[in-house]
C-alpha cells in the first residue's frame, strides 16, 4: 500500500488476490462496480494485461479474474485511501460472501 | 475465448416474438432445443433457473445488452444463443433502458474459469459501441453469425 499526499489528490494503490472460488463473475463484479461509485475519487483495476474503470461493470467484467488471480486497485481523489480500503475489504476480507476453495 | 468456441449460430433468433424478459429467455432455451444442444425434457428447468438468476439481480447492463446466464449440470461444456429484438424488451436493466440486443448463456457446474473467459469475450466486444449498434441491426442469423465471425478474426480488440 502505498499513500501519497498532494495538495487535494490522494493517490492509493494496492494489490489485492480474488479469493472466492467463482472468481470475478457477474454478481461479485457488480457489487465491486456498486461500493466503486460510493466514492468521488477515480479507480482503475488492473490485471497483467487490461487496466480498466472500476466504476464500469462491462469493463470490471472483462477482467476475467478467477480464483486466486491478482489485481492491482488503484484510487485518486480526496477519499482514494477509504475507497480502496472498501474495496479490498469487499474482495479479500468478505470474498463477495461466496464460498472460497476447500469449504 | 471467441464467440464461434461456444455461441450456437443455429439457433440464432433475430427478431424474438416475446415482448417480455420470461418470455425470450424461454424462446431462447426452446431454440436451444429445436436446434438439439439442450435435451426436450429440461430446457422448461434451465429457463427457469435462468429467469430464477435473473430475479436475484438483472443482467441488463445497460446500453441495450442483457447476458441472462446459469450454471446447469444438463451441459458439459458451456453454450450461448444470441436473440435481438427491434422493439426493445424490459430486462429491468441498470440504465433502465430496454434490451435489443441478448447473449444467453449456460455453463457447467464446475468450469468457473471458462465462464469468466466467456464473459471477458462478451464484454470485450459489447464495450464497442460499434459492435452493439450493428449487432442489434442483423436482420438475419447469417448476419450474426458474420459479425462474430468477423470480430473474433479482429485483431485490435
Amino acid at each position: 500500500m502505498a499513500g501519497e499526499k498532494t495538495l487535494e489528490k490522494v493517490v492509493c494503490e494496492m494489490e489485492v488476490e480474488i479469493k472466492n472460488s467463482d472468481g470475478l463473475h457477474m454478481r461479485p463484479a457488480m457489487r465491486f462496480v456498486d461500493i466503486a461509485n460510493r466514492f468521488d475519487s477515480e479507480i482503475s483495476v488492473s490485471n497483467d494485461q487490461t487496466n480498466v474503470d472500476g466504476k464500469s461493470i462491462m469493463q470490471i467484467s472483462m477482467l476475467a479474474a478467477t480464483c486466486g488471480s491478482k489485481l492491482k486497485i488503484r484510487a485518486e481523489g480526496p477519499d482514494a485511501q477509504e475507497a480502496v480500503d472498501a474495496l479490498r475489504e469487499l474482495v479479500e476480507d468478505k470474498h463477495f460472501d461466496e464460498p472460497v476453495p476447500g469449504k | 475465448m471467441k464467440f464461434a468456441d461456444y455461441v450456437c449460430f443455429e439457433a440464432t433468433i433475430t427478431e424474438l416474438q416475446a415482448d417480455n424478459r420470461d418470455g425470450a429467455i424461454k424462446e431462447l432455451v426452446s431454440a436451444l432445443e429445436k436446434v438439439g444442444r439442450l435435451g426436450k425434457r429440461i430446457s422448461k428447468d434451465v429457463a427457469s433457473a435462468i429467469i430464477k438468476r435473473e430475479n436475484e439481480a438483472s443482467t441488463g447492463m445497460g446500453k441495450g445488452v442483457a447476458i441472462p446466464h446459469v450454471k446447469h449440470k444438463s451441459v458439459k461444456d458451456i453454450v450461448g444463443v444470441v436473440g435481438l429484438s427491434s422493439a426493445g424488451i424490459d430486462f429491468f436493466a441498470l440504465d433502465k433502458h430496454p434490451v435489443h440486443s441478448i447473449i444467453l448463456l449456460i455453463s457447467p457446474t464446475d468450469d468457473p474459469d471458462k465462464h469468466l473467459q466467456v464473459m471477458e469475450n462478451i464484454f470485450r466486444h459489447l464495450q464497442q459501441e460499434k459492435f452493439r449498434k450493428f449487432l442489434r441491426q442483423c436482420r438475419k442469423p447469417e448476419h450474426v453469425e458474420d459479425l462474430l465471425v468477423e470480430a473474433d478474426e479482429d485483431p485490435f480488440i
